[in-house]
């Protein structure tokens, strides 16, 4: 099908577009890299009185690492993540995550600020920058704010971004030394949703001892979230492969599904297994 | 609301009055008249409409004509040599069987063409990896697999014979 009329605008710079969400946030839809939104306007299961096309916002189109943090321009396009030597150096999660998600035409287009203000838990980077203790800077017209994973993703497709606000800017902090990251889903075809997965980030610590664990599973409920008591499990405890299997076990048992739900926390349990046993293999080999 | 936009499509300027809700497949298709790019499922998944946007492989159906405004698009009709000479990616799909309905087809060339671009060696699994992103509901892939590395094969002599020419 095609879209439904709408009225459109597409701003070159940051204020412009602030002003017009300002002006018409509450009836607007912000286009990014177009590949969840326009596929929901051709379905017309989105018909947005009006579109704010992001896209000629240049400035909002980078990747600095700087003291150790990694800053992500919202219009960053997946592409260039995947791209990036910086990201496969020192953040080679975000790297993997991205290799994950879609097919190269769509990361061609695809935005690191739409995936993450989509907020599908199914989808590999709110997943991962969640793992990654990821902050998420905010604007209008009204001012900035800075939030952080629990606090920006609300439930299903649903953030905490007021109408008037535009995702600009997602801050990752450095991966600590002596620390493993791996991400591992399961979906039916290469590149298509994910039907399960995880996120794990492992930090190894004194006498063979986890001093840090970060664990998220995708599509395992209505957002992106971390596992905390499979964490709080690991943490301080020898990273056995009996201690990972609980850790996995104890992610798995908080996964909500509407169908299917014994598949999906036998799938989630598996491969948050896998996914915590890669994350300490490099977590060894950075040691 | 209309909007005009001015880009290039396969070296050629187009001027255009379009509504911002026109697709650039449709553009494409319906404005310019190229009929080569072929729309599926118009919604991202089967990869039919893959067109290249500055070079790279984009879905058309997933991209507003008004964003193509001043941008350099490139279709299936871009391949073959003005007389007539198919790239070496088409030949390879001819000789391979590597389309039965072709329908698919140029959507597949769009995506290959611009991954031989940047990997000039790939192995059967990196090969299957790269066409993930297009579907093919005739040939069950192994003919198109067989094209690419035949085509890889005959750009990598190519560019070898240019490179030796050159000392």
């Amino acid at each position: 099908m095609k879209p439904a009329r709408f009225e459109y605008d597409a701003p070159t710079e940051l204020e412009e577009a602030l002003a017009l969400l300002a002006r018409h946030g509450e009836d607007a839809k912000v286009l990014a890299g177009g590949q969840s939104l326009v596929p929901l306007l051709n379905f017309r299961l989105a018909r947005p009185a009006r579109l704010i096309d992001v896209n000629r916002v240049g400035e909002l189109d980078y990747l600095r690492r700087r003291d150790g943090v990694l800053r992500i321009g919202a219009l960053t396009r997946a592409a260039s993540l995947e791209r990036s030597r910086v990201v496969s150096l020192y953040w080679p999660l975000l790297r993997e995550a991205v290799e994950l998600s879609g097919h190269p035409q769509i990361r061609s287009r695809g935005t690191a600020g739409g995936s993450v203000a989509h907020a599908d838990p199914a989808s590999e980077l709110p997943a991962v920058l969640t793992a990654l203790g990821a902050r998420f800077h905010v604007r209008s017209s009204r001012g900035t704010r800075t939030l952080r994973a629990e606090e920006l993703f609300l439930g299903f497709l649903s953030t905490a971004l007021e109408p008037d606000e535009l995702l600009v800017e997602i801050e990752v902090p450095p991966v600590p030394p002596r620390t493993g990251t791996a991400i591992i889903e399961h979906a039916r075809t290469h590149g298509d949703f994910a039907v399960g997965g995880a996120a794990a980030v492992l930090t190894f610590g004194q006498r063979g001892r986890c001093e840090r664990a970060s664990i998220v599973l995708l599509a395992a409920g209505p957002a992106p979230r971390r596992a905390a008591a499979a964490e709080a499990s690991l943490e301080g405890r020898p990273t056995s492969a009996k201690n990972l299997r609980e850790a996995a076990a104890l992610a798995a048992a908080e996964v909500e599904a509407p169908f299917d739900r014994e598949f999906r926390r036998a799938l989630a349990r598996e491969l948050a297994e896998r996914a915590l046993t890669k994350a300490l293999a490099r977590a060894k080999e950075a040691a | 609301m209309t909007r005009a936009i001015a880009l290039e499509i396969n070296d050629r300027r187009y001027e255009a009055v379009v509504e911002p809700r026109t697709l650039l497949s449709d553009f494409i298709r319906h404005e310019v008249g190229l009929t080569g790019t072929n729309v599926g499922c118009e919604h991202g998944v089967c990869g039919a409409c893959t067109v290249q946007l500055d070079e790279e492989p984009v879905r058309s159906c997933l991209m507003l004509a008004v964003q193509a405004d001043g941008r350099s698009v490139r279709t299936v009709e871009a391949l073959a040599g003005p007389d007539g000479q198919l790239h070496p990616l088409q030949e390879a799909f001819r000789e391979t069987h590597a389309l039965q309905c072709g329908f698919c087809t140029p959507g597949f060339l769009m995506s290959l063409e611009s991954y031989l671009r940047e990997h000039q060696d790939p192995d059967e699994h990196e090969i299957r990896d790269a066409l993930a992103g297009n579907i093919c509901r005739c040939t069950g892939y192994a003919g198109i697999v067989e094209a690419v590395d035949l085509a890889a094969r005959r750009l990598r002599a190519r560019t070898d014979a240019a490179r030796g020419s050159k000392q």
